[in-house]
């Protein structure tokens, strides 16, 4: 058994005097899918955006692939361009082609030829299945459409994680289902996932490991089919009645 | 187009004639009566008054057309360098007001309250009233290193004067430069295609010795220092920066430059803390993401008001009239106005000087901000 990818021990966070995060442990492993479910304002979006450094802890520890993150931003770069994030609002560069936007980071980050990247983003978009955009810009696309550029985008660093931060909750509805789909590929192809999200029909589906929060804290982890069949914490069961009923 | 807003328009078109015809028959019947010449034949006399700044040669026995390039020149002179000025010194504060450090965010923030909200043709007379003609007089003069002197008739610097034989020089740094740039190019074309930075400075910098050893060993040192000295009561030599030049200049920038401040920050604001994120996410350092990322997308924020702080720029120049700096105002819709009296023509000659300079500088900002806009529906 390989490290694990990230490993996070008794991380606690303050947004002033807010207590977001309280006694943070979690360990992800090579390849494994975790979905963090919970209430809006548990914490589970600044928990994942910690790991990125998008967000700083104040006490405890988070190794990604066994780099400590702290303050001396050496390596800072490198982790990030390990660690692939996609954002619930996209943040697709919108004064750049689509293509653009997915050799951006190989050129300048990964010192990759031109030629060379612009091949690796084709393969990607191919496999989030917008080959025919490369040359359009993201304002001329769907909210969908952006989604799977903004997968491709950080598929193209070749990340060892990518962190899923609401990726479908910006979306109509009936573009849910095409992000998921890929989602659902990329998890099947082994990439080691850590998503944060409301889609519990995707946990039940890819997830490994479904975790609940609430008010910061990690209140139950669990496998999936235990996770939704045979919930332990009230508050678990709360949530569930809630986003399960329809 | 209805049939009732054609007649609308027509009479509207009528109306607008008649009124014309009725002041331009009102105006040439006023001048004959006080037997004022019409037209523009008073462009070829004689001007027979001297100016404190020209660019190019002039004698009091050159014509009042001469007069209006020299005017012309100096606007455009103030102008252009102005400009130049007010933008860098605007990013530095605009970007400096944005700063974590709060000392230096609040010095950039009383500055810009300052120089925003004091008229402009105060600060003009501040520069030049308030401080560079209290300056001592010339045999007082505050010296800088050696050879340059600050006092009330302006800063003088030495220059050089170019003998025979400079030519090789400039021909020397003509191919230089241009072979900075073509290599700069191929560089970043390189750079592209490879994914390894390229260095070009040291074969640069070989090839732009060789180039001046070559001027050097064909003409020699072609160069006279011309070292300004007291000569009675002022300067004699070197190149003399008038005070009128120098306030107005420091006037126009530090004003535009507060208003560019402002703007640069609000272009700089407006892009979203999501492609700060986005960016950092993929690993991009801070330069990379500000120059790639960040400054593109706020340059189409920042162009527009950008090329109105500009043309005000250009178009307050004109307040050089109140510290008699020779600018087309003051030497042509003044001087020559006073001499002439024909008020039409030299002012309409003149508003038609600025209406073009505008129209120049509004449709290449225009062009440049159509390249860097947006594509698609959230643009």
């Amino acid at each position: 058994m390989s490290d694990p990818i990230i490993e996070i021990k008794q991380m606690n966070k303050w947004f002033g005097n807010f207590h977001v995060l309280r006694d943070i442990n979690l360990t992800v492993e090579q390849g494994e899918k975790t979905v963090i479910c919970g209430p809006s304002g548990s914490g589970k979006s600044t928990l994942i955006r910690c790991i990125n450094r998008l967000e700083q802890h104040q006490e405890g520890s988070i190794r990604v692939e066994g780099v400590v993150l702290d303050d001396s931003s050496k390596g800072l770069e490198e982790i990030r361009s390990n660690v692939g994030m996609v954002f619930q609002q996209f943040n697709l560069f919108p004064h750049l082609t689509v293509l653009e936007n997915c050799v951006l980071a190989p050129i300048w980050v990964s010192k990759m030829a031109k030629a060379e990247a612009e091949e690796l983003a084709r393969k990607y978009l191919e496999r989030v299945r917008i080959p025919d955009q490369a040359d359009k810009y993201p304002g001329q696309l769907s909210g969908g459409q952006q989604q799977r550029v903004a997968i491709a985008r950080t598929l193209c660093m070749n990340p060892r994680v990518v962190l899923f931060d609401e990726p479908t909750s910006a979306l109509d509805p009936e573009m849910i289902k095409e992000v998921l789909d890929v989602m659902v590929e990329l998890a099947h192809d082994g990439m080691t996932m850590l998503c944060v999200t409301h889609e519990m029909g995707f946990a039940r589906k890819v997830a490994d490991r479904v975790i609940f929060m609430d008010e910061g804290e990690i209140v139950e982890e669990n496998n999936p089919q235990d996770f939704f069949s045979n919930p332990q914490n009230d508050r678990t069961k709360l949530f569930l009645s809630q986003v399960l009923q329809h | 187009m209805s049939r009732r807003d054609v007649v609308l328009q027509f009479l509207m078109l009528v109306l607008l004639g008649l009124g014309l015809s009725w002041l331009v028959s009102n105006v040439t019947g006023n001048l004959e009566r006080q037997n004022i010449a019409s037209g523009f034949g008073f462009l070829n006399e004689r001007a027979g008054f001297g100016i404190s700044q020209t660019l190019i040669e002039y004698t009091e026995d050159d014509t009042y057309q001469r007069v209006l390039i020299i005017g012309l020149l100096n606007t455009l002179l103030v102008s252009v360098i102005g400009i130049v000025l007010a933008s860098v010194l605007g990013f530095v504060i605009g970007v400096a007001r944005l700063s974590s450090n709060w000392l230096i965010s609040k010095i950039a923030m009383v500055y810009i309250e300052i120089f925003r909200n004091v008229p402009l043709l105060l600060q003009i007379m501040f520069w030049y009233f308030g401080v560079l003609r209290n300056l001592p007089s010339p045999r007082r003069a505050i010296e800088i290193g050696d050879s340059a002197f600050l006092s009330n008739r302006g800063i003088v610097l030495p220059g050089f004067t170019m003998l025979e034989g400079a030519g090789w020089y400039v021909a020397a740094l003509a191919i230089s430069l241009t072979a900075w740039f073509v290599m700069r190019r191929r560089a970043h074309k390189k750079f592209l295609t490879t994914g390894t930075p390229q260095s070009y400075w040291r074969v640069l910098a070989l090839g732009a010795g060789t180039m001046f050893a070559i001027a050097y060993a064909m003409a020699g040192f072609p160069f006279a220092a011309d070292v300004p000295a007291l000569r009675g009561f002022n300067f004699r030599g070197g190149v003399n920066i008038i005070p009128e030049f120098a306030a107005l200049l420091l006037a126009l920038s530090l004003y535009t430059a507060a208003f560019i401040s402002e703007i640069v920050r609000s272009g700089i604001v407006s892009v979203g803390q999501g492609q700060r994120e986005a960016a950092a996410a993929l690993g991009l350092s801070n330069n990379t993401t500000l120059r790639l990322v960040i400054i593109p997308q706020a340059m189409r924020v920042i162009i527009p008001p950008l090329t109105s702080q500009y043309l005000n720029l250009t178009k307050n120049s004109s307040l050089a009239v109140a510290i008699a700096y020779p600018d087309i105002v003051s030497v042509f819709a003044g001087t020559t106005l006073t001499q002439i009296g024909q008020a039409v023509e030299i002012i309409f000659i003149t508003m038609m000087v600025y209406l073009s300079l505008s129209l120049l500088t509004s449709w290449a900002m225009n062009s440049y901000n159509k390249r860097i806009a947006l594509v698609g529906q959230n643009a």
